[in-house]
């Protein structure tokens, strides 16, 4: 019996993303044994903005680790084959295209509008002797229906009341769950904290937590119980599901925010401290690279080093079994030069904070007592600098997101064949140009970009505040501030 | 001030020559001129014939760094290097890849009229409505006005700008048909053109700009001299208009300077999307080609532009605030 296990592909950027994952992970332990650290973390989610698109971020950073595990079926055994020999599929897939996999099987002819029966296209049919143009019905949207046209708006209804219905049971779970562990927290009873929670008490904002949760729960309720029988955000030119497409730009949008800031890291790091320890021809060597890296227009000199890369795959296609390992390594490869060419900013701004670190007492004292310039960079420079390179990671996040797109419509980005936002927006671009107009790839494009971006920004706005408190001084403050958050602004 | 402006111009050049030698790394090195010559020609029957007809024809057929077959300086000199990075300081910048494509350098300078023409209004719009706006929140700090603004700029600063162009041009020109879709015509009727993708490039960083631009009119609300000027029973309007808008004018030098490259690189995504022929849509025209000379030249105007633009800000610096002395 041959085994039917499928194999299992690493791909280079689901191992950067597993790793970066468990560092994350591991992070987290070191927070929970830091009381400071702990503290600080405290004060990001103090904030409801902060907490509440920590939530949304925590979703979308499960699909990005689902959709990170590719595997490649086995195909079933051919009778000329030799025994114990298993072929594989050339398609990989991830773990998210298996849990969307009725998705991927729905495919249609061509575009079709959103909770459609009915195609985009038009044929001429010739009816009781009369052509006319009629939409044919669609090959999976609402193919269920027998009589579409009288039972379309119920069936429509049905689904969406039971996806409020299951959402709604979802969330109240999690608040039960979340009552239950804050009332052992805090040695209360359980309708008490409920009742305490629902008055925003406590500097945590749960309320507005669950709010969200709520929010969430009932639209994805919503969009599972569509998604089995309609195509929720129609179909693409090629009759490929909108939601699918955009499930899957999260990830690639994941990936680039976060492995380009984390390359541009190492060097930032490294040359920022040493700059501003070392001072001398190390600072003047030092700030002479990166100016002359800074100096370049951003834009051209990564369209500059990814079209150097583009030459370098073309000349050697056989280095990848799949295409998308191929698109894959090109991504890596992006997020590399975004990292390579990103670093200058950062370095900048750890050199003078290192000169400043420089003169304090304490590193004057461990260099009286004879501690080497290395061991005082590691021990006493890099974990004071260490908040710096937090902020700058979260806020450079989603300003990479954006730039993915600009980057794949100038025609340097992520492989064509990957789904990214950039991607949906640049077709987008010649959709809203067809008639009728075909919005709906760019309303999802535009809701999940937007939603993700915004997420990013407010939380990174949060993590700024908590960890610079210079920043706290310019967050917006109404006239009317109630009672809980009253408490947390003694900036 | 003579001799600071003297020394940043040597540092600019030696700059200049970094960027210079980054560039003919990544575009000679990585790839060599084979390489180029076979994805330019393209098809299957590449013959090394073509391949050497084809450098020949565009300068590429002599050693990287070092020719061993010459003696003396020939040795440095008659190698694709140093042609490449001496036509590059006298801003010469031979033609283009392409076959049919004539010379870069009057084309540059012609696209660099119309890039002009879009950022520089565009430029000048952008510091005067972010100023404005933040502005406007700071006075009504504290208040709803303020809250909601800054919620507004996040929100704004989280939309990409693309989606702002294909909106705008969706709205404008389709829906209410206020404005041509795409094109350019010189003269006046450009303005036609160019209103509606420089109202949309100011929408599209008016959330960023302005919320830093609140920041950093907030940083200096906060000091002694305000205080002292209110003291003075000065009203709120002089405070902010005299005191804290001249106080806050370096770091706005500053961040409005470094678009000012920009103002004659033009704007990569725009000038596509509106088909105005700048040098922003011939960088995308020349990636889609692999038209390497062209981006490679486009890589040093661009630095050559941004340095010139820094030692701009440095003389601004004394012009906005006189205790700034360079020296």
């Amino acid at each position: 019996m041959i085994s039917m296990m499928p194999k299992f592909v690493l791909l280079w950027t689901d191992a950067t993303t597993w790793a970066l994952i468990l560092c994350v992970l591991a992070y987290a332990v070191a927070v929970s044994r830091s009381p400071n650290l702990k503290a600080s973390w405290r004060k990001v989610f103090r904030e409801a903005p902060a907490l509440c698109s920590s939530l949304i971020l925590g979703l979308c950073l499960l699909i990005t680790a689902t959709d990170s595990v590719h595997y490649r079926n086995a195909l079933p055994h051919v009778p000329g084959m030799p025994a114990g020999a298993v072929a594989y599929d050339s398609v990989t897939r991830s773990g998210l295209d298996w849990l969307l996999s009725g998705l991927i099987d729905s495919r249609e002819d061509t575009y079709s509008r959103p909770l459609d029966y009915l195609s985009y296209r038009r044929d001429t049919v010739s009816i009781n002797g009369q052509l006319q143009r009629v939409s044919p019905r669609l090959k999976h949207g609402g193919a269920h229906l027998s009589d579409p046209e009288h039972q379309w708006a119920a069936d429509l209804t049905s689904r969406v009341g039971t996806g409020l219905a299951l959402g709604l049971l979802l969330a109240v779970a999690c608040a039960a769950a979340l009552f239950a562990a804050l009332a052992r927290a805090r040695e209360a009873r359980f309708l008490d904290t409920a009742a305490s929670v629902w008055r925003k008490e406590g500097d945590i904002p749960w309320r507005a937590g669950l709010w969200t949760l709520v929010a969430m729960a009932m639209l994805i309720g919503v969009v599972l119980s569509l998604m089995g029988a309609y195509h929720v955000f129609g179909t693409d030119t090629t009759g490929n599901d909108v939601l699918y497409q955009s499930l899957k730009c999260i990830r690639t949008a994941f990936v680039i925010g976060s492995l380009s800031t984390i390359a541009t890291l190492p060097l930032a790091v490294v040359l920022g401290i040493m700059a501003g320890y070392f001072r001398g021809w190390v600072d003047e060597l030092i700030q002479y690279f990166y100016t002359v890296l800074s100096s370049v227009p951003n834009i051209l000199l990564i369209a500059a080093c990814v079209l150097m890369m583009q030459v370098f795959l073309d000349k050697h296609p056989d280095l990848f079994e799949t295409g998308v390992e191929r698109s894959d390594v090109k991504l890596a490869l992006l997020c590399a030069v975004l990292g390579l060419t990103g670093w200058p900013s950062l370095c900048r701004l750890l050199r003078a904070e290192t000169m400043k670190l420089r003169e304090l007492d304490y590193v004057q004292a461990a260099n009286a007592f004879g501690v080497s310039s290395s061991r005082i960079m590691v021990r006493h420079i890099f974990p004071n600098v260490a908040h710096l390179m937090l902020i700058v990671t979260v806020l450079d996040f989603s300003s990479l997101i954006l730039y993915e797109a600009v980057l794949s419509y100038v025609g340097v980005g992520v492989d064509p064949s990957m789904n990214s936002f950039g991607g949906m927006l640049n077709l987008a671009r010649k959709e809203m140009s067809l008639d009728p107009v075909v919005w709906w790839s760019f309303c999802a494009a535009f809701g999940f970009m937007v939603t993700v971006v915004l997420a990013v920004n407010l939380f990174a706005d949060g993590v700024r505040d908590a960890f610079d408190p210079r920043a706290r001084a310019f967050r917006p403050r109404l006239p009317i501030s109630r009672k809980p958050v009253a408490s947390n602004q003694e900036a | 001030m003579f001799s600071y402006l003297v020394r940043r111009c040597v540092y600019g050049a030696l700059i200049l020559l970094g960027v210079n030698l980054l560039t003919f790394f990544l575009f000679f090195t990585v790839n060599t001129p084979d390489d180029m010559a076979r994805l330019n020609i393209g098809g299957k029957h590449i013959t090394q014939d073509l391949i050497d007809k084809w450098k020949l024809e565009r300068g590429y057929d002599k050693p990287l760094y070092l020719n061993d077959a010459k003696q003396g300086t020939e040795r440095i000199t008659d190698t694709i290097f140093w042609e490449r990075s001496v036509s590059l300081f006298e801003l010469k910048f031979g033609r283009s890849d392409a076959e049919s494509a004539g010379d870069i350098g009057p084309e540059v300078a012609r696209r660099m009229g119309v890039s002009v023409r879009l950022a520089l209004p565009l430029f000048v719009l952008q510091v005067i409505a972010s100023t404005a706006f933040a502005l406007l929140l700071v006075m009504f700090r504290h208040t709803r006005l303020d809250f909601w603004g800054v919620v507004t700029c996040v929100l704004m600063l989280s939309i990409s700008s693309l989606i702002y162009i294909i909106v705008g041009q969706f709205t404008f020109s389709r829906l209410l048909r206020v404005a041509p879709i795409s094109g350019y015509e010189p003269g006046w009727d450009v303005v036609k053109f160019l209103a509606l993708p420089i109202a949309l490039s100011l929408l599209a960083r008016l959330g960023t700009e302005a919320r830093l631009y609140r920041a950093m009119f907030l940083e200096e609300i906060g000091k002694d001299y305000v205080r002292t000027a209110r003291a003075k029973g000065l009203s709120e309007t002089v405070v902010l208009f005299r005191h804290v808008l001249r106080n806050a004018l370096l770091p706005i030098v500053t961040s409005a300077g470094s678009y000012l490259p920009y103002v004659f690189l033009g704007s990569l995504v725009f000038e596509s999307f509106f088909a105005l022929p700048g040098l922003g849509a011939y960088v995308i025209d020349a990636i889609t080609k692999q038209d390497f000379a062209v981006v490679r030249t486009m890589v040093f105007v661009g630095s050559l532009l941004y340095i010139a633009t820094f030692v701009l800000i440095d003389v601004a610096y004394t012009w906005v605030d006189p205790r700034v002395r360079l020296g």
